[in-house]
């Protein structure tokens, strides 16, 4: 027998609804757990009798305190801060013009070339940081933010390269073309016409090499050992766990902290930041 | 003002010859047509003179000076492309203003230009709005505005109206010849529909592999074909080629008309011709059949305007006739334009 119609539309509203509320509720739960986790009294954490959802007993200050006071937090989420902002523009300044060349100038090799850069970006952290580290020795960068500044371009590039490839190849060579003929050179046109209808592409490498940069932990943890160069992924977990005694609280409030700016970056752009990722996908 | 020349110009890709040695010259003012089939070199012919493609040998003229040198800025000609290329990310004003801007058009003058050139092409309400907002029509409007602004010395047109609907075709086309001619800019324009090509040219150069086969006026190249694929190419439906001995007889469909049609004194050619499929067209009926003896068994095309109104049914035989003058030979083994042989 077939529903009637309003009764249908019901069912399927409250289907799409229940999908909807389970991945918000999915995506939604680490953020609210290191949330009330933050404010919670250690007593109220370590007690199994009680809810863990909900404060059984007066949230507290105390985390952040420790957080705040007794580790370098501060100065770490500088360093991860610091880090990512000259990464990205490391990033930016090489990826945008090798992607362009990729997608333009080298005929038919432009795709093998290109997909054999995407490849490096496979190889793990974990093969390199050997070799990376003999580098970074005799550099003498090790104990430094500028070692991270200098290794994590090697994985930010080879993808940002990549996406960027995508991205160019999706616009129209006409429009170059009217612009070198309206008065610019290749550059001009570039800069001019280029850039900016590719600001969606530009933008999906901001956040996606500020994302890498704040969860990179291999290279961090060899690289550095001195406390006041350390970045957030590795500082908080080597000072708020001592042994296996874990100070959940602070550790939450580390986390929250660092992952707040992402999530709003990611919220404001999301749209463009999933053209980004699918341009060039489907030609 | 100039004219464009190109002396044996080439252009390969790898084996490919696309252009293959093309001499062409432009007359002050004209709009010259490249016509030819998909593949024949014609933009590729273009974008050279462009200065977008780098020819791989001969040499290109604007204004008598030789341009192979130099980068597309630098050539004093405007481009429409076929997807008319106006910048998404900028209004319609920022596009007709953009080729003021790079060429350092003082701040002050940029306005009025824009203002002058959106007048031409009645698109002043449109300036604020974006590319997107507009519909097909008023896009091409925006390119030609973009073009003009400049005031170059020679227009290319790359086939600017195959993206317009029909209906719209055929009065954007109107626009743009008597646009061109108040403007009196020499143009080079690029397509592939010849019917475009007939109505908007001065002259028409019939493009094949990569070569001119013909360049003349519509009339010349289409009365007097050079070769038969100059005479296949234009017309519709093509004019009918029919092999014999040593040479290709060809006339056209609307030529070819029941021997009863033709005076008495008219000197003509009869061929008995055998329908076998009539396709009425409200303006025209479009007889298709084979040609009996003593030609060889060939099938051809007879175009019949309203005015004939002879009865004709499939499967029947006629006597059919061309006129003696309208009859072309060409060369069996080159395929070019010969003299009259007997009949």
């Amino acid at each position: 027998m077939a529903l009637p119609n309003a009764l249908r539309r019901v069912r399927g509203g409250a289907v799409h609804f229940g999908i909807v509320a389970m991945f918000t509720v999915f995506a939604a739960f680490p953020f609210y757990w290191m949330l009330i986790t933050t404010f919670k009294r250690t007593s109220d954490l370590m007690n199994r009798g009680n809810n863990p959802f909900v404060y059984n007993e007066p949230p507290t200050l105390e985390h952040l305190k420790v957080l705040f006071f007794e580790t370098m937090y501060g100065r770490w989420l500088w360093n991860t801060a610091l880090v990512g902002a000259v990464v990205v523009a490391i990033t930016l300044l090489l990826a945008i013009p090798a992607g362009y060349a990729l997608a333009r100038l080298t005929g038919r090799w432009g795709e093998q070339l290109g997909i054999g850069i995407f490849l490096t970006y496979l190889i793990p952290p974990t093969l390199l940081f050997i070799p990376m580290s003999r580098v970074i020795a005799d550099l003498g960068l090790q104990d430094s933010i500028w070692s991270l500044v200098l290794v994590y371009p090697s994985f930010t590039i080879p993808f940002c390269t990549w996406l960027m490839m995508g991205f160019f190849k999706a616009i129209p060579r006409d429009l170059e073309e009217a612009a070198m003929i309206d008065g610019h050179s290749r550059f001009g046109a570039f800069v001019k016409i280029v850039i900016p209808i590719s600001m969606a592409g530009i933008l999906t490498v901001v956040i996606f090499t500020l994302t890498l940069v704040m969860q990179e932990f291999v290279y961090a943890l060899t690289f550095i050992s001195a406390v006041s160069q350390m970045t957030v992924s590795v500082g908080v977990p080597t000072f708020l766990v001592h042994g296996d005694v874990y100070f959940w609280g602070s550790l939450m409030a580390g986390s929250f902290i660092a992952s707040v700016p992402i999530a709003i970056l990611y919220n404001f752009f999301v749209d463009r930041f999933i053209a980004g990722f699918t341009v060039g996908a489907i030609k | 003002m100039a004219t464009v020349e190109t002396r044996d110009i080439r252009k390969h890709f790898g084996d490919v010859r696309a252009v293959d040695g093309v001499d062409l010259s432009t007359q002050e003012g004209e709009l010259l047509v490249l016509l030819g089939p998909s593949g024949c070199g014609k933009t590729t012919l273009l974008r050279m003179i462009a200065g977008l493609e780098k020819p791989t040998g001969g040499q290109i003229l604007i204004g008598g000076q030789v341009v192979n040198e130099l980068p597309p800025r630098d050539r004093k000609i405007a481009m429409v492309f076929q997807s008319y290329a106006l910048y998404p990310h900028m209004t319609v004003f920022n596009n007709i203003a953009f080729p003021l801007k790079a060429q350092g058009v003082p701040k002050e003058a940029i306005p009025q230009k824009v203002e002058w050139a959106a007048s031409l092409f009645g698109i002043e309400r449109l300036v604020h709005r974006k590319p997107r907002e507009l519909s097909g029509g008023e896009r091409q409007r925006v390119a030609l505005a973009r073009a003009l602004v400049r005031e170059p010395a020679v227009f290319l047109f790359d086939e600017p109206l195959s993206n317009l609907d029909a209906k719209l075709r055929a009065s954007a086309r109107d626009e743009l010849k008597q646009f061109q001619r108040r403007i009196g800019t020499t143009s080079i324009y690029v397509t592939h529909d010849q019917v475009e090509a007939m109505g908007l040219g001065d002259r028409i150069a019939v493009m094949q592999l990569g070569k001119v086969r013909q360049i003349g006026t519509a009339q010349d190249v289409y009365d007097e074909p050079a070769d038969t694929f100059v005479g296949a190419f234009l017309g519709s439906p093509p004019m009918n080629l029919v092999e014999r001995d040593d040479h290709i007889l060809g006339f056209r469909p609307e030529q070819f008309f029941p021997r009863e049609a033709f005076g008495h004194a008219d000197r003509v050619v009869t061929l008995p011709f055998r329908v076998t499929r009539v396709e009425y067209l409200g303006a025209d009926r479009l007889l298709y059949g084979i040609l009996g003896s003593p030609f060889p068994e060939a099938k051809v095309v007879a175009k019949l305007p309203w005015t004939i109104t002879a009865p004709v049914e499939p499967g029947e035989r006629y006597s059919f006739a061309v006129h003696e003058k309208e009859l072309k030979f060409f060369d069996k083994a080159t395929g070019l334009r010969t003299g009259p042989r007997p009949i």
